[in-house]
Order: C-alpha cells, then sequence, then structure tokens
C-alpha cells in the first residue's frame, strides 16, 4: 500500500481509507468493521423471517381447529423457525458483535486472518438461500424438528439434502470463525493487556470460541450419518440394521447442550459490560465472573442427556445427569448474584442498553428457575415435550440472548455511528418488547404444566385461553420489532454527535476511539497509560 | 409519559382475550400440573411443587434485592457509586455454598422417587403399546387381546382444516379415541413401550408415566390406579411424529378389577371367534 506522503506522526485515523467503493467493498471485504456489520444485518434479516414463521405459528394457535394451514406445513414452520433463529440470527448476531467489538477492546487492528474472516461470513447467505428455498420444493421445508431425530427425519422430501447441506456450511461458518475470534484474543492482544485484564465480552467469546470449535463438527458428524442413512444404505439409526435411533440424539444433544450455551455466554459478557457502565461501578467480582463462566462452559459438556429423559436411559445414568444438570445452577447463580451486587450501592441510569440488561436479569433468571425445575427428573417426565420446555427456552434466548443484543447494539451503536439514536423511540421498544414478551410466553409454562404437549398445531379447548393470549403476545412482540431497525436506520443516518466516550461510565479500550472509529483502529497499539485507564475493574 | 402508557398497553393486550367471553371450561384455571391418580403421580407433583416454591423463595431474594437496587441507587435520587463494593468473600462464599445445600435437599427426595419410579419388579399384568404414524395399538400379551386406538371420529372430521365445526361442540376434542386401553384399578400394570416406524412418546398426566417408543426398542413403565380411582384419563402422544402428531391421543379407562376381568374375558372370547371365523370370500 503506497504512500504518496509522509504522515508527520502516527495518525490514529487513516486519511486514506483506500476501501473499495461500492459492491466490492462489502463482497471483498476484510476489514472487521465491515463484516461486522454485514453479520448483524444478516441475522436482523434472519430475525424477521425465523419471526414471521412463528407468527404463522402463534396465528394458528390462537384458536382450537385448523383455521390457516396444513398441519404438516405448521410443521415445517415450527422447524424452520428454530433453525433460522438459532443458526440465522443469534449465532451471527454474536459473530457480528465479535468482529466489531473484539479487535477494538483488545488494542488490535483486526481479526487475525481476515480473508477468512470474509468467507466465514459469505458462506452464510448462501446457506440460507438454500435452507429457505426448501419451503418451495415438493414435500415442503423440513418437518421433523429443528432436533432432527430419525426415523421421522428420514421421512423428509426433496428438501432433505437442502437441510444437511445449509447446517454443514453453516457449521463451517461458525467453525471458522471461532478459529479466527480465539487466535485474535491469544495472539493479538495489545501489550500489556493480560487475559485477566480483558473485557468480559472477550472472555465469553474466547470460551465460546473453543465450545464452538469443540461441538459444531459433532453436529457435523450427526447430520452427515443421516445423509448417508437416507441416500448410501447405512443404518446407523435403524434398529433393523443394526443401529440405534437413541444414539443420533446422544450425538445431537452432545453438540446441541453446549451449543445452547454458545447461544448465551456472549449475552453474559454484554450484560457484564452494560451493568457496570451504567451502574458507575466496576463488575463485582471480576475474577469469579471468568471462573463462572469457564465453569459453565466445562459442565456443558456432560449434561447432555437432559434433554432425553423420556428415552428409556438406565437409572445410573438419570441420575447423573439430573445432578449435573443441578450443578450448573451454582455458576450461573453466582453471575446474577454478581450481576445485582454491580448495582447494590452504584449510581443507576436507565439509558436503552441498562433497560434491554434489566429485563434480562429479571428474565433469565426466570428462565433458570424453569431449567432448574426441568431438571428433576421424575418432574421432568411430566414437563418433557410440552409447552413448559417450550417456555423455558423461549425465556432464555429471547429475553435471553435476543434482548442482550439489543443491549449490545444500543450500547455500542454510538461508537460505530458516531451518533446518539433516538433515545425515546429506542425506550418505546424496550417497553414494548418486554411487556409482551411476557405476554407471549409467560402463559406457556401454564399450558405446558395442563398438558398440552409442544409440536402441536391444535390442541384441546382447555388451552384456549393462554393460547389465545400467547398469541396475542406474539403479535405485540412481533410489531413492536419493526421499530428495532428502523431505530438503527435513522441512527446511521444521523443524529446528535458523540465524542469517544458516549457513555458516562463506560470503560475499555473501545471508548478511547473515537465515534465513529477509524476504519482502520489501533494501527499502532494502545499504550499501557490508555490500557489501564480502560481496563478499570 | 412511556412509563404510564406502557401498563395501559398491558391491560389492553390482557383485557382482549376477556372481552371474547371464557366458556366453562376454557382454560383460565388451568394453570397447574395434576396431583393425579396414582403414588407416583402425587410423589411427582409433590417434587414439582417443591422444586417451584424453592425458586419462588430465592427470586423474592434475589428480585428484591435488584428491585431495591434500581429504587434506591438512582443516579437521579443523587446516588453516588461505591466504586470499592467489588469484593465480599463472606458473601460470596454464602452465595456459592448455600445453593449447593439448597440443591442437595432437592436431589435427595429426587432419587428417592426416580429409584421407585424405576422399579419395575411385581407387576400385575402387562401389556405391549405400539406407536404407529398415527395411533397406538395395545396388545394384552398373556390373554391375546389386541386392537388399535385411534382419534374418534367426531374429533377427526372437526379438525380438518377449515372444517366449519366448532371444537367447542365436540366432546373431549382431541383427547378422545375409539378405543381406550382398558385397565384394572389398584393393579400394578407394566407396559412394554415401542414403535412401529418413527419415535412417538406414550404419555397420561394422571399416572405420571411418559415414556418414548422407539421402533426397534422395548421400554419399560408402569402405573398403580389408586383403588378409589376408576375412571378415563387422558393423554397426547409427546414426541414430533409426522403430520398427525397432534392428533393421536390417549385414553385410559381404568375399572374395577372385577368389570376388567369380565371385559378382558369377553375380548378375548371375541377376538378368537374373530381369528377362527373363515375368512369372507371373494376376492
Amino acid at each position: 500500500m503506497a504512500q504518496s506522503h509522509a504522515p508527520a506522526a502516527t495518525h490514529e485515523h487513516d486519511d486514506h481509507d483506500h476501501k473499495p467503493r461500492g459492491w466490492r467493498r462489502w463482497v471483498y471485504a476484510t476489514n472487521h468493521k465491515d463484516i461486522g456489520t454485514m453479520y448483524l444485518v444478516f441475522a436482523c434479516t434472519m430475525f424477521f423471517i425465523g419471526g414471521a414463521m412463528a407468527m404463522v405459528i402463534r396465528l394458528e394457535l390462537f384458536k382450537p381447529g385448523l383455521q390457516f394451514v396444513d398441519p404438516q406445513f405448521f410443521n415445517s414452520m415450527t422447524t424452520m423457525h428454530a433453525l433460522i433463529m438459532i443458526f440465522g440470527a443469534v449465532m451471527p448476531a454474536w459473530t457480528g458483535l465479535a468482529n466489531w467489538m473484539v479487535p477494538m477492546q483488545v488494542g488490535a487492528p483486526d481479526m487475525a486472518l481476515p480473508r477468512l474472516n470474509n468467507f466465514s461470513f459469505w458462506i452464510l447467505p448462501f446457506a440460507f438461500t438454500l435452507l429457505l428455498s426448501s419451503l418451495f420444493v415438493p414435500g415442503g421445508a423440513p418437518a421433523g424438528g429443528w432436533t432432527m431425530y430419525p426415523p421421522l427425519i428420514l421421512q423428509t422430501g426433496a428438501s432433505f439434502p437442502m437441510l444437511i447441506f445449509s447446517i454443514h456450511l453453516m457449521g463451517a461458518s461458525s467453525i471458522l470463525g471461532a478459529i479466527n475470534i480465539v487466535v485474535t484474543i491469544l495472539n493479538m492482544r495489545a501489550p500489556g493487556l493480560t487475559l485477566l485484564r480483558m473485557p468480559l465480552f472477550v472472555w465469553t467469546w474466547l470460551i465460546t470460541g473453543y465450545l464452538l470449535i469443540a461441538v459444531m463438527p459433532v453436529l457435523a458428524g450427526a447430520v452427515t450419518m443421516l445423509l448417508t442413512d437416507h441416500f448410501f444404505g447405512t443404518t446407523f439409526f435403524t434398529a433393523a440394521g443394526g443401529g440405534d435411533p437413541v444414539m443420533f440424539q446422544h450425538i445431537f444433544w452432545f453438540f446441541g447442550h453446549p451449543e445452547v450455551y454458545i447461544l448465551i455466554l456472549p449475552a453474559f459478557g454484554i450484560i457484564s459490560e452494560v451493568v457496570p457502565t451504567f451502574s458507575r461501578k466496576p463488575l463485582f467480582g471480576y475474577e469469579a465472573m471468568v471462573y463462572a463462566v469457564a465453569s459453565i462452559a466445562f459442565l456443558s459438556f456432560i449434561v447432555w442427556a437432559h434433554h432425553m429423559f423420556t428415552v428409556g436411559m438406565p437409572l445410573a445414568a438419570q441420575l447423573f445427569f439430573m445432578l449435573s444438570t443441578m450443578l450448573i445452577a451454582v455458576p450461573t447463580g453466582v453471575k446474577v448474584f454478581n450481576w445485582t451486587a454491580t448495582m447494590w450501592k452504584g449510581s443507576l441510569s436507565f439509558e436503552p442498553p441498562m433497560l434491554f440488561a434489566l429485563a434480562f436479569l429479571f428474565l433469565f433468571t426466570i428462565g433458570g428457575f424453569s431449567g432448574l425445575m426441568l431438571a428433576i427428573v421424575p418432574a421432568d417426565y411430566q414437563y418433557q415435550d410440552t409447552y413448559f420446555v417450550v417456555a423455558h427456552f423461549h425465556y432464555v434466548l429471547v429475553p435471553g440472548s435476543i434482548f442482550a443484543i439489543m443491549a449490545g447494539v444500543y450500547y455500542w451503536l454510538p461508537k460505530w455511528t458516531g451518533h446518539m439514536y433516538d433515545m425515546r423511540l429506542a425506550t418505546w421498544h424496550f417497553w414494548l418488547s418486554t411487556i409482551f414478551v411476557n405476554v407471549l410466553f409467560f402463559p406457556q409454562h401454564f399450558l405446558g404444566l395442563a398438558g398440552m404437549p409442544r409440536r402441536i398445531p391444535d390442541y384441546a379447548v382447555q388451552f384456549t385461553d393462554w393460547n389465545m393470549v400467547s398469541s396475542i403476545g406474539g403479535f405485540g412482540f412481533g410489531l413492536a420489532q419493526f421499530l428495532f431497525p428502523y431505530i438503527i436506520w435513522k441512527c446511521v443516518r444521523g443524529g446528535a454527535r458523540i465524542g469517544n466516550r458516549a457513555w458516562e461510565g463506560a470503560h475499555g479500550l473501545e471508548w478511547e476511539l473515537p465515534s465513529p472509529p477509524p476504519y482502520h483502529s489501533w494501527t499502532t497499539p494502545p499504550s499501557d497509560a490508555v490500557i489501564a485507564r480502560g481496563a478499570e475493574h | 409519559m412511556i412509563r404510564a402508557t406502557a401498563p395501559s398497553l398491558a391491560l389492553l393486550a390482557a383485557s382482549v382475550p376477556l372481552a371474547l367471553g371464557a366458556r366453562a371450561d376454557s382454560g383460565w384455571s388451568e394453570l397447574n400440573m395434576t396431583p393425579g391418580v396414582t403414588e407416583m403421580s402425587k410423589k411427582i407433583y409433590d417434587l414439582h411443587m417443591l422444586i417451584f416454591w424453592v425458586c419462588v423463595g430465592i427470586a423474592v431474594i434475589v428480585f428484591g434485592a435488584m428491585i431495591w437496587s434500581i429504587v434506591t441507587y438512582r443516579k437521579s435520587k443523587g446516588a453516588v457509586p461505591d466504586v470499592t463494593l467489588v469484593h465480599n468473600t463472606k458473601v460470596e462464599f454464602i452465595w456459592t455454598v448455600v445453593p449447593v445445600f439448597i440443591l442437595i435437599a432437592m436431589a435427595v427426595p429426587a432419587a428417592r422417587t426416580l429409584v421407585e419410579i424405576e422399579d419395575t419388579t411385581k407387576t400385575e399384568l402387562t401389556i405391549k403399546v405400539t406407536g404407529y404414524q398415527w395411533g397406538w395399538q395395545y396388545d394384552y400379551l398373556d390373554d391375546g387381546v389386541q386392537y388399535y386406538s385411534h382419534l374418534d371420529r367426531q374429533s377427526d372430521a372437526a379438525r380438518e382444516l377449515l372444517s366449519g365445526i366448532d371444537p367447542n361442540s365436540v366432546p373431549h376434542y382431541l383427547l378422545n379415541v375409539d378405543h381406550p386401553l382398558v385397565v384394572p384399578v389398584a393393579t400394578k400394570v407394566r407396559l412394554l413401550i415401542t414403535g412401529a416406524d418413527v419415535i412417538h412418546s406414550w404419555w397420561v398426566p394422571a399416572f405420571g408415566v411418559k415414556k418414548d417408543a422407539i421402533p426397534g426398542f422395548v421400554n419399560e413403565a408402569w402405573f398403580k390406579v389408586d383403588a378409589d380411582k376408576p375412571g378415563l384419563y387422558r393423554g397426547q402422544c409427546a414426541e414430533l411424529c409426522g403430520r398427525d402428531h397432534g392428533f393421536m391421543p390417549i385414553v385410559v379407562d381404568v375399572r374395577s378389577k372385577a368389570d376388567f376381568a369380565a371385559w378382558l374375558k369377553e375380548k378375548a372370547t371375541e377376538q378368537k371367534q374373530a381369528a377362527a371365523a373363515p375368512a369372507p370370500s371373494a376376492s
């Protein structure tokens, strides 16, 4: 990159960005900020597509009887809704936030492997075009649940290979992205930024990266076995051929349980940044928070069969998985207590990031309680495959992961754009989301306890009232989400100019940079003094 | 302004179903698990309520602390942050160790109940249950009685897309079958559960029994209905099994021992005669 003039001193911003214009900037992107933006825009799009499917589900479930869709199509909607939300919305959103923030937070100029970064992103639009096209092939989209249990999943029609290959593609994207993030964190931290001085968001992504590398290949193995069972005469999961359908469940959930921690650990990181900022107080128990995340990640590998308590497991196995699952409550509890202690004797203000973080604290904790109930095996016999489970995981995923993503976006959007967004609108977005998310999901606890199974398009009449309430909550929540991209778009276009530190109590290397940061930031590493200021915890 | 209108939005949302009118049993009161009609289902219910109240107790403390902070330590009220409050070894020790003790207190009764549930010895009657797409087959192995059990006709007609039939006009909509499973009261009944095609799951909430029906495998479950609780008990398939997963319910007809014995004898004779009778002519 030839310079046509010699800069007099080292600039933090590069006057000649040398970034290509037009579509080439995005298709050939190697800049972590551009790639981060693409991941986030992609994730937001997928969130609305997955959300539309949820609206179809709640519309059919509004009253008993079938009014709108065929049961097979309904099963496709539940299947695709989950696949899109998990692999298309939440995971790419976390990767997008990691791309934007990790290099800036560790004082690095970019990710370790920028071209791999580009590849990791661009796999995704292809993967999801493949998956979404399956709606239009004979037999329709896959309808065997996102968990894809055989033998049922092997009854999928023409969309079966599309399902398997899109999962392979998404998995490859995740693995490569995770490698990039882990290598960046381990190798490219500014001198003086030791591991135990890193922001919690970076810590949670370091650990999440290891989880991804460990378990995405397991999912790939499981779905490849489905593929060969379907097309090449193997019988991995067919008892008649000496195989075992339950083995699929073990392999899938060995991936699946760490996967749900992949979905939540970065959220813990976001909350650990937002709460201290808006409490104007350092995070309580920084080291305990790191050890708690590490323990949760470790434990996540030895609890998988709690998704399978009714398959007919030996007593000893049921006892082991019950105890290991209950144990996760301890480090998770420590984290909730530490966030609360951070607010205790702080000086709180309630801007949108803090509002979403507070909703997370209350509502994720409720999801944690239902999770603890599910761990009790004899009780789980009554909860398994009912709406009680649906309520649990939606509480930890929606006011859990999704609200934390929104908190992160509302926290860092001023940094990315240099403008403050419309806080009044963002506060409306918050209140409408929080109220409707509870109207939508809280009654599902009742439905499950009263005996309503999951994955059914129609139900007995005693489930009418709470289904109606839940559906109204769904419509309200869905409508409220249109505010989000509007607020972001409006902010990108303009708004009150802000300086380096958008929020009074914010600490971290990203707040030492201008807003917006230069296209290439930290081209020289931050000094010890700057690191010390940023790493105040 | 925003805070004043937000709660009223919630009230508005909540009032819509009330305005739509509540029927006698449309579900507002359907809030909790049933204690059921077996000793095991009651133990399960007790475990459920125990863990529920433990969670409520913890929630009161934790949410109380959060709400206290939100109300008391506000910048707008002039609160000054105590930036040195980042550690408290005593408190941290307590809130790590006390939860462990609470978990042990939960795990002990849970493990005891689980051991009891897994004890399938000394059963008095064995029935094979096979899950199909989309119905159940019941086979009284020792008596040569077997039959299929499908969603009953009225429900089946009403559930068709845009059938025009109001589900509320159908008795036990989606929870009624043509041929229920018949069992005697106060008898330890063992079920051998398997699947014919894909994985299903046999679940009757009133018994506290749910077990997957897996092709190629035989799972065991048992229940013993309390002596004073004969009657009809309803359940559903609890594992996604295809298009009509929601339309293959379970009905168990629990009869007195004498009634059951009579029914079984009659059924056995009927089926023996049907098997012996010459096949209808002309093909």
